[in-house]
């Protein structure tokens, strides 16, 4: 077995022991990047030097007698997140030399766990998307099957987990874009409760739903980052104050007793016949283990992608309003006066979905619009959310799949925004409600071409409540 | 509904954003397919019902207004792609 194929516990042990250095796991991660990446693109930049010192000095502090879950461990950063000294693109043209001079808080707290960033990875332009299509710089490939997607926002980082380029994964999701290419790559991709990770040094995008959370190759390691990375940040002042917990000791814990819901609108008729016959799998597996399977109901499922594509455009208007061209990022300098420079700036800096989003948010948010778009946008949120709360005084946890679908052809829907934002069906109401979610790999279906691809489980449980949908989706796994 | 070609420019120059003319015709009919699908909302009642702008379930949350010292290599790397003039950003003409 290649080094870089373990997972964090099996890294763990034999870090520990001596029996390997974290040297020798950073270059056997930065070796395999080489091989595969040329045709998977999953790495926007690689930082093989200052990897390499990294590891150089966790192996000191291993050898020191230092013991901790993540220290050694390489790991791959979604390109949206502030690394000090490493260029930051967002994968757009706007930032494409951009280096930011300051580490968001999740790299931060990585930095001092002693993980190893190995690098950034592609994402659709400001995570606008769920096929990693919209990166300025190509599009990510899904390592099943080059043919396919990684899924998106976080395809990248995704990607990078599949292929075994390095433990674990940084991603966001916003609207399902860690569990989406999760579910695609056959990964585990964890979503925590909005405001339990920081945002600071996170580039904005939907400041309402954004999370960080980590892809991994199993649910132990998700726990154990994201027990690193979680927790009350006093540069973000939406994070929750509520102690975080051993999220890896949830592993493997007895569900006797757990109610389980299986919401009928996740359920419907035409969804894929081999991806319902591994949900019911999923669920006979929670059964097996001591849960009780109950039908419940969400009525207002069917409205969380028009709620969806009317609050993220509109907060993301606002916030990509900053990309001004002055002092940082792309500068269209032959412009004459203020306003033409700006135009002349944003116009040629950001991509297609990009000015899709502000165009849409912008009308949204307009004198004589507002009240018909934002405003009742906001008011259904409010029921999507009181869904979700009746659920959960009937079950513990819910179960669904993550994307109706194993992952699509590349340029099937570049062409239709409106097909592509359907994608998010499954996994936007966590993000609008704010609570937890992981998508657990749940089986592989067969697609046209022959490929077996794979698919995902979704977990959703209350929020702050990560320590139980981890429980749940271990028992999947 | 439909989006005028008017409307799309209008918007675009609230954006401050210059688009082509292949861009304000591809906009124009995108925007309308997605407005109307997003249009469905409206067969939802929500009389009464509070508005959601955040769910971190905090409210006035304090701290201390401290400024944070950065290095003078740090203050160079955040405004290092702007013009500068005399250590000033300089920004184009208002007038």
């Amino acid at each position: 077995m290649n080094l870089n194929e373990l997972t964090i516990k099996e890294a763990r042990l034999k870090l520990d022991s001596g029996e390997m250095s974290s040297v020798d796991l950073t270059r056997a991660c930065l070796k395999k990047i080489k091989e595969a990446d040329k045709e998977i693109n999953a790495c926007l930049t690689v930082c093989e030097r200052e990897a390499l010192a990294e590891a150089g000095a966790a192996d000191k502090r291993i050898k020191s007698g230092e013991r901790g879950g993540l220290l050694g461990i390489p790991y791959l950063c979604k390109d949206i997140l502030m690394t000090k000294g490493i260029r930051t693109t967002a994968a757009s043209k706007i930032l494409e030399h951009y280096v930011a001079p300051y580490d968001a808080t999740v790299v931060a707290r990585l930095r001092e766990a002693g993980a190893v960033m190995l690098g950034k990875t592609n994402l659709d332009e400001f995570a606008h998307g769920a096929s990693t299509e919209n990166s300025a710089y190509g599009v990510t490939k899904n390592p099943y099957d080059l043919d396919r997607v990684a899924g998106g926002s976080s395809g990248g980082s995704a990607a990078a987990v599949a292929a075994n380029m390095c433990l674990f994964a940084l991603g966001s999701d916003t609207g399902g874009s860690i569990r989406q290419p999760a579910s695609f790559c056959g990964v585990v991709g964890l979503k925590p409760s909005y405001g339990r990770v920081s945002r600071f040094g996170l580039l904005s995008m939907t400041s309402s739903t954004d999370v960080v959370g980590p892809l991994a190759k199993t649910v132990y390691d998700a726990a154990l980052v994201l027990k690193a990375i979680a927790g009350d940040d006093a540069r973000d002042a939406t994070t929750a104050p509520e102690a975080i917990e051993a999220y890896e000791q949830a592993v493997g814990q007895p569900l006797k007793g757990l109610r389980v819901g299986l919401p009928a609108e996740y359920y419907l008729k035409d969804l894929d016949k081999e991806v319902a016959a591994h949900l019911a799998a999923s669920a006979k597996k929670l059964e097996a283990a001591g849960a009780e399977l109950v039908k419940v109901s969400l009525p207002y499922t069917k409205y969380g992608i028009p709620v969806y594509y009317i609050v993220t455009p509109s907060e993301v208007s606002s916030n990509l309003a900053r990309f001004d061209g002055i002092a940082w990022g792309l500068s269209q300098n032959e412009a004459s006066n203020l306003q033409d420079f700006y135009k002349k700036t944003r116009g040629a800096g950001f991509g297609p979905e990009a000015k899709r989003r502000i165009m849409l948010g912008t009308y949204a948010l307009s004198a004589g619009y507002y009240d018909a778009y934002y405003k009742k946008a906001q008011a259904v949120r409010t029921l999507i959310i009181e869904d979700f709360n009746k659920a959960f005084k009937k079950v513990d946890v819910l179960l669904t799949p993550t994307s109706p679908h194993p992952a699509f052809k590349i340029g099937e829907q570049v062409n239709n925004p409106l097909a592509m934002y359907l994608e998010d069906i499954f996994v936007t109401g966590a993000n609008l409600a704010g609570l937890p979610g992981i998508s657990v790999p749940a089986g592989t279906v067969k697609v046209e071409g022959g490929k077996q691809m794979p698919i995902g489980a979704q977990v959703i449980g209350p929020r702050l409540r990560e320590s139980l949908v981890i429980k749940v989706a271990s028992a999947l796994e | 509904m439909s989006i005028t070609r008017e409307e799309i420019q209008h918007i675009a120059e609230l954006a401050r954003l210059h688009l082509s003319e292949e861009e304000i015709t591809k906009f124009g009919g995108q925007l309308d397919s997605i407005l109307q699908y997003v249009g469905q909302l409206n067969e939802v009642d929500t009389k009464g019902v509070e508005p959601t702008a955040q769910v971190s379930g905090l409210s006035d949350v304090w701290r201390s207004d401290d400024i944070i010292e950065w290095d003078k290599d740090e203050v160079e790397a955040a405004l290092s792609q702007g013009e500068r003039e005399t250590g000033q950003v300089k920004v184009k003409r208002v007038l």
